[in-house]
């Protein structure tokens, strides 16, 4: 590792985040997403469940509910993060022209962004009643 | 040093088409398809969340448009989707940590996604339809 050929700096070394600068953040994060989601579905089908054929009032109370709120703003959350980083990984593998593949990231962000936002907005205002 | 001359045609790397396709194979594949398929249908969770939000008329639509075949087939798929996508999930996070890569582990537990992610969906459905005689 020390032969004077090597360009990489010791610190570089040190940091071992690679070329890209990024390490394996992008593969922790989707497995760190994966195992929260394993009982947010869980809890979010439950919760889908219990409110078939309710009308809108009681649909509304239950989901503006302390724990019901947070259990789904949770969900949300972490689904929609983890489904932009798996987006971004197929388009990565797919979409090889790189302005396209750039667009396409861009878009992929752009539009988690906007429906995590509306989720989390609709579940805040269930809660507070505004 | 050698001189620069025209690119020599290597041989590459085989590809999936050059496969026998196998289960683990194809269930590697559908795990992404069932992603990219939830990654659109979260908009059915929007919509309904924001429906929700915004009132009793626009929450009459989502559930006249859940209560008709093709809004009951849409959700019947997601429903399968997000259960497959969850069981796949497991096996690989399974895989991570090195084990059930045996030729028997890693076929059963292939396996057992699918016919779980299949059957747990019409429970589930079975346990909505009960759910809907009762409370309505």
């Amino acid at each position: 590792m020390n032969d004077r050929t090597n360009l990489r700096t010791p610190l570089s070394r040190v940091r071992h985040l690679g070329s890209a600068h990024a390490g394996t953040g992008h593969f922790w994060r989707q497995r760190l997403t994966s195992v929260a989601l394993i009982p947010l579905t869980i809890v979010f089908i439950a919760i889908v469940v219990a409110l078939l054929g309710r009308n809108h009032a009681a649909t509304a109370q239950i989901l503006g509910s302390a724990p019901v709120a947070i259990l789904m703003l949770l969900f949300v959350l972490t689904g929609i993060y983890h489904m932009w980083l798996g987006m971004q990984v197929i388009v990565e593998d797919y979409v090889h022209h790189e302005l396209v593949k750039i667009v396409t990231l861009m878009a992929n962000t752009f539009f988690c962004a906007a429906l995590g936002i509306a989720c989390v907005f609709a579940v805040l205002k269930l809660s507070f009643g505004v | 040093m050698a001189s620069p001359k025209a690119p020599v045609a290597r041989p590459l790397s085989p590809h999936l088409q050059i496969y026998r396709p196998t289960l683990t194979m194809t269930m590697s594949i559908v795990h992404r398809i069932t992603g990219a398929a939830l990654y659109f249908g979260t908009l059915l969770l929007a919509w309904w969340l924001i429906a929700a939000a915004a009132g009793p008329n626009a929450f009459a639509t989502v559930q006249g448009f859940m209560d008709g075949i093709v809004g009951r087939l849409i959700l019947f798929g997601y429903t399968w989707a997000l259960l497959h996508h969850l069981l796949g999930g497991v096996r690989h996070l399974i895989w991570d940590t090195c084990y059930g890569f045996g030729p028997r582990e890693r076929e059963l537990l292939t396996l057992a996604g699918l016919i779980g992610s299949v059957g747990l969906t019409v429970l589930i459905w079975i346990l909505g339809y009960l759910t809907l005689g009762g409370a309505r």
